[in-house]
């Protein structure tokens, strides 16, 4: 399989399942229209009818509060009629396998499936079976890719730094388990970023990161050093159970971002986090809280995003 | 039945024979090579011009999913696809469902591969009850039955000292014990190789050290017991190092590799295609090239289709959740013709290392062409090109990395005892 199966033949976005391998004139369309998008939703009428008569499924195989409800507003500010789906509580326990249950979706005229999914590479599956008119757009999958959460982010690096093209980016945490790690990643550097950092004990990097083309450090003091952007990775409780690390408090202590180390980078340095978030284990609140973070506008841009990449696969 | 095939090019590994001639067979055995024998009259003659003669094919690893998997795989679909592909023996690994533990299940799969009067079955009888790793099974008795040696298959070993008395026991009777090397920790909850591919589609991985640290363990151990010991499926550079390595050393260790691995790195994985998923995993590409040399060298003793038929419904999941495993019995012979086509390996050894060189692996009078001995042939066409689509394949599985592959030799003519049990022309 050579071709890019997010791709039409012209090159146009058929399905949104990974930025890695996406065009830079793609992305950069994607965040141009968010931009559009934003102002709509700060009108007293935050509806356009580019969506009128689709219907989108959103599928979550795994449990998700923030994604599914900013898809599912992103939906219906598009006026598409949407329908969400936990399908962990149903077929899947009575045996009925994955692509049955998109099958049967299907039949029901569905325009797109928003997909969340525990493995990787699940989305891929699907947008491979569906038929043509059918768009998939991968709302998390494993430890792969959240496509939308990298471009979210990418809009809000925009909104308060103006340019890729002369930053320094410090990614923290578990890149290891984080598909929203991989897909900043790939937007960082397909934007042009010019220094993308991440920043973690070893155990939480995978083996050969440095090839996505970020360089690896093991100290907050000197990975922080003149950055411009930080983004803090979410640490699942499970990591403490195995031998990944000893305890949230050494983690903390060593890579949890405080004044102190926020300090180390630069003065306007802006604080990011893909939520939910852990106060006291990966982010003090101090910070999380403070003047640097653009936490809560990361998630309004993230209905902008939303309502972007549907209208663009999708809209009439 | 008398056979005559006619204008051949005969090709016996063992004798290093390499010529265009004529077959002679009768009673279920090769009577002459070169002229016709006197008052030889052929009920049958087989042209077998622009063909090569070769001996029936010995495989080293067939899942025929009998007992317990049989909307998988059928004793018949798969004997079939043996015959198919060329292959006139094949060794069986224990993991059916319940395993090869027992003497009574082993004798039923024997007595039911007989009957269908194809290729001949040696199952690999398993290593411990249940292939759970902790007691051993009744060696002895199950060899009687018909075990040709003991293995766990892909389940572990985790107990070291288990291990060890396996390997003691075994060595005590002289039997061969089939380890495919990996450290259960290690690749606990992975499912493609520990590299740039893995992290950047984020799949859980299973590092070189996985597969290294058990051959290690396995080498001291071999060392101290004096057990015999095939490795099974390896798949990283290192551990072929060391095999060589051991091999100089004396010990009694020989060791196989699929045709996966053979043609495919980690980076054939694309987007996440489930046909990809294989145990082991695929690795880098120079893991590949340092099997290829491998093979070429006589390092690896031979190589094996791994045959492995899953069910589309546990195929198409997402990749992590995919079954693993591949279709593979008539894939075996072409190939195994690409690699020494691609890397110009005489003709000579790449058929004997699917013939010859296994069929010593499995301690079989079995894997050559000499007057008198038994007429296990396979026939087949080198130029004649046919692609690998699911229609294309009598194995009842289906899911191969190389579909949409174009092969490059065609079994034409597959002779077991003397008898055709494959003809390509037949409908």
């Amino acid at each position: 399989m050579s071709f890019n199966p997010q791709l039409n033949a012209d090159g146009s976005l058929r399905h949104l399942l990974t930025i890695d391998g996406l065009p830079r004139a793609i992305l950069t369309h994607i965040l141009d229209t968010a931009d559009g998008f934003i102002t709509i939703n700060e009108q007293e009428v935050k509806k356009v009818p580019l969506l009128r008569g689709k219907a989108i499924f959103n599928l979550f195989f795994e449990p998700s509060t923030r994604t599914r409800t900013t898809f599912e507003i992103a939906a219906k500010r598009l006026s598409a009629d949407v329908i969400n789906l936990n399908i962990s509580a149903s077929s899947q326990s009575k045996g009925e396998t994955l692509l049955d249950t998109v099958d049967n979706l299907a039949a029901m005229q569905a325009d797109m499936f928003v997909v969340r999914h525990a493995q990787s590479g699940a989305a891929h599956m699907i947008a491979r079976h569906v038929a043509p008119h059918i768009h998939v757009v991968n709302a998390g999958d494993g430890r792969h890719a959240h496509p939308t959460q990298g471009l979210l982010d990418m809009l809000t690096i925009r909104k308060y730094k103006g340019e890729f093209h002369n930053l320094c980016v410090a990614i923290v945490g578990d890149v290891l388990h984080s598909r929203v790690a991989r897909s900043q990643i790939h937007a960082l550097t397909t934007l042009g970023v010019p220094e993308v950092r991440v920043i973690a004990p070893k155990t939480l990097l995978p083996t050969g990161v440095e090839q996505m083309g970020v360089q690896v450090y093991y100290d907050m003091a000197l990975g922080l050093r003149n950055v411009d952007v930080v983004i803090i990775l979410r640490l699942q409780n499970e990591r403490m159970r195995g031998a990944l690390l000893p305890s949230a408090q050494e983690y903390f202590k060593y890579y949890g971002l405080t004044p102190e180390k926020l300090s180390y980078a630069r003065a306007d340095a802006i604080v990011m986090h893909p939520g939910p978030m852990n106060r006291g284990v990966e982010i003090d609140s101090t910070v999380a809280d403070g003047k640097q973070s653009v936490i809560l506008p990361q998630v309004t841009y993230g209905i902008a995003v939303r309502m972007a990449v549907m209208s663009l696969l999708a809209g009439n | 039945m008398k056979i005559q095939i006619k204008n051949g090019r005969v090709i016996d590994p063992k004798s290093r024979f390499d010529q265009i001639t004529d077959i002679y067979i009768a009673a279920g055995k090769i009577v002459a090579i070169g002229d016709e024998p006197q008052g030889f009259h052929a009920n049958r003659v087989i042209d077998a011009s622009g063909c090569i003669v070769c001996p029936g094919l010995v495989d080293l690893a067939a899942r025929l999913r009998e007992p317990g998997f049989e909307y998988r795989a059928t004793l018949e679909s798969e004997m079939n696809a043996a015959c198919a592909g060329g292959v006139t023996s094949l060794a069986c690994p224990p993991d059916t469902d319940p395993p090869l533990d027992e003497p009574g299940l082993v004798e039923m799969l024997k007595f039911r591969a007989q009957n269908l009067n194809q290729a001949r079955v040696y199952p690999i009888g398993a290593l411990t009850q249940k292939l759970e790793g902790l007691r051993l099974t009744e060696m002895a008795e199950l060899r009687d039955a018909g075990c040709v040696g003991f293995s766990q298959a892909d389940a572990a070993i985790t107990d070291t000292q288990v291990l060890v008395r396996a390997l003691e026991y075994a060595a005590t009777f002289g039997f061969t014990v089939w380890l495919r090397p990996q450290d259960a920790y290690l690749a606990r909850g992975g499912v493609a190789h520990d590299g740039f591919v893995a992290t950047r589609l984020g799949l859980p991985a299973i590092p070189h050290s996985a597969e290294t640290i058990a051959v290690a363990t396995i080498l001291l151990l071999v060392r101290e017991t004096g057990a015999r010991v095939h490795l099974c499926r390896l798949s990283s550079a290192q551990a072929i190092d060391m095999v060589r390595q051991a091999k100089v050393d004396g010990l009694g260790i020989s060791c196989d590799v699929s045709i996966n691995h053979l043609h495919l790195s980690e980076m054939d994985i694309g987007y996440f295609d489930p046909n990809y998923h294989l145990v082991p995993p695929l690795r880098t590409t120079r893991d590949r090239d340092a099997i290829r040399a491998g093979l070429a060298s006589g390092t690896i003793d031979a190589l094996c289709s791994n045959h492995t038929p899953v069910d589309d419904d546990a195929k198409q999941m997402p990749f992590g959740e995919a079954e693993p495993g591949a279709t593979g019995l008539e894939l075996l012979l072409p190939l195994a013709l690409k690699w020494a086509d691609e890397d110009r390996i005489d003709l000579l050894d790449a058929i004997a290392r699917i013939t010859l060189d296994p069929a010593r692996v499995l301690g079989l009078d079995a894997g050559y062409l000499a007057v008198g001995h038994v007429a296990d042939l396979c026939l087949f066409d080198p130029e004649k090109r046919w692609r690998v689509e699911p229609a294309a394949l009598r194995s009842q599985g289906k899911n191969t990395p190389f579909l949409g592959y174009e092969m490059q030799a065609t079994v034409v003519y597959t002779l077991i005892e003397g008898q055709i049990v494959f003809d390509a022309a037949a409908p």
